[in-house]
């Protein structure tokens, strides 16, 4: 679910830039065509309206299983404001206390919460610029259709900039690479009794 | 509740040790290298992908499969918001595939609007004829498909009124419009009957002007601004598809909103 995820949010990223250069909502600022998916505004369109399937399917796909085998809350939560602090101090000082990849530090599951929030965000703006008429309701609960239209640039952003922290951090961790390509960390008895093996070693 | 995917035991941080030297010899100058490597390796998977034609032909699948789902979203019943008379831009926003210096005006005395396919009544109709109409008036936004959009005011009959008018099949697929300014359009038969699909030819009160379509345009709160052919000449009202300018050039048909 996490890669068929990557590709889609790449897909609607830059094909919503493709459609964002049309009339672009920051006067002068534009994407140059080499970040844009779609060789112009009618492909960018029909990108972002195949990848939104995927994008919408894949996703509440990973939030079933993320409610419903209480991963979510297993993962996500708590999350105590002064280990947040604390995380952020270490990682400044670049110590990256990443030791069981298995448990997410505050940052980090403040983060995963952010971009689950911002992506529930986008498909629900998403809509509302698609068929402003039918959910007309939803354009006005939202401010209006140009508002809803700068909501979902900002959510875009929101995502960008995850992003480019989570690709970041993911690979100076290399070790996480691995796992996310495999399909997380895998413990069989043999590397158990390693494990104590090793422990012991420290210890003596 | 434990999720059931999670490991009874976790691994052991042990297996991390081979990476604790190069984290902890990690310095700020080997963060800003890495981010920049990591920019050149997005430039080499940049998106200057060309459109190949397997893809062209597969997104084209998808858009008529959405164009499906969106004529099953829309509710022929559903009124688009209107404003207050007072919001009204005045004049309109101009929009067409070519420039405003370029719009050639229509004749109104000499025109006539033709209308074919499966109707009863075919004769031509002169702009008087669709005056005596009765008229409806409608202040809404219009949006187009590059995003920005404004609120007009549009009045003239209702493009129902004018079907019921002509003996039109109103159980036929579309209703196709042909312009002046050679821009083909066509629509379904369940927005051409939405009481906000007008045939406009009149905006703010006043007669529609010359880059605004005059003498008749096609005017409909519920699809994007593309789908609002203007300077009329024809409209047939068939079973057959025939999609539009646009259209042809690879943007969705519906462009219901």
């Amino acid at each position: 679910m996490h890669w068929i995820n990557a590709v889609v949010m790449l897909v609607m990223i830059t094909s919503g830039w493709g459609i964002y250069d049309d009339d672009v909502i920051i006067r002068g600022f534009y994407f140059s065509s080499f970040w844009r998916l779609g060789d112009w505004a009618a492909w960018s369109l029909n990108w972002h309206f195949a990848g939104m399937w995927f994008l919408v399917i894949n996703g509440l796909a990973y939030l079933t299983y993320g409610f419903v085998t209480g991963r979510f809350r297993e993962k996500l939560l708590p999350i105590r404001p002064a280990e947040v602090v604390q995380t952020v101090i270490d990682t400044l000082h670049f110590k990256f206390a990443h030791e069981d990849i298995t448990v997410y530090n505050a940052v980090q599951k403040l983060l995963y919460i952010i971009v689950i929030l911002a992506g529930i965000s986008q498909v629900v703006t998403g809509l509302a610029i698609w068929k402003p008429v039918q959910f007309s309701g939803l354009v006005s609960l939202l401010g209006g259709f140009q508002t809803v239209r700068v909501l979902h640039f900002a959510g875009m952003a929101v995502i960008v900039g995850f992003l480019i922290v989570h690709v970041a951090l993911a690979l100076l961790v290399p070790k996480t690479l691995w796992a996310m390509v495999a399909g997380g960390p895998r413990v069989t008895p043999n590397n158990q009794a390693q494990a104590h093996h090793s422990q012991k070693g420290h210890t003596a | 509740m434990r999720s059931p995917f999670s490991p009874d035991v976790v691994p052991d941080t042990a297996i991390l040790d081979d990476h604790q030297p190069l984290i902890r010899s990690l310095e700020r100058r080997g963060l800003i290298r890495g981010s920049l490597s990591l920019g050149a390796l997005a430039l080499l998977t940049g998106c200057d992908v060309k459109r190949p034609e397997s893809v062209e032909s597969a997104l084209l699948a998808i858009s008529r499969l959405n164009d499906d789902v969106q004529a099953l979203l829309f509710n022929p019943n559903k009124l688009a918001p209107t404003y207050p008379a007072s919001m009204i831009l005045r004049p309109p926003k101009f929009n067409a595939y070519y420039d405003v210096m370029d719009v050639k005006p229509v004749n109104g005395t000499t025109w006539r609007l033709e209308v074919s396919g499966r109707v009863a009544d075919k004769r031509h109709w002169k702009l008087q004829d669709l005056r005596a109409l009765p008229q409806t008036s409608m202040v809404i936004q219009h949006i187009c498909v590059e995003g920005w959009s404004y609120i007009g005011g549009w009045s003239g009959p209702t493009l129902r009124i004018f079907l019921e008018h002509i003996g039109a099949d109103l159980r036929a697929k579309y209703v196709a419009f042909k312009t002046a300014d050679d821009y083909p359009s066509s629509i379904d038969m369940a927005t051409a009957l939405h009481p906000q699909t007008l045939l406009a030819i009149q905006y703010g009160g006043q007669t529609l002007a010359d880059p605004f379509g005059f003498p008749v345009r096609l005017r409909t709160a519920t699809k994007l601004g593309y789908k609002n052919p203007k300077w009329l000449t024809s409209i047939e009202v068939t079973n057959t598809y025939t999609g539009g300018y646009w259209e042809a050039k690879g943007f969705p048909w519906f462009a219901g909103i």
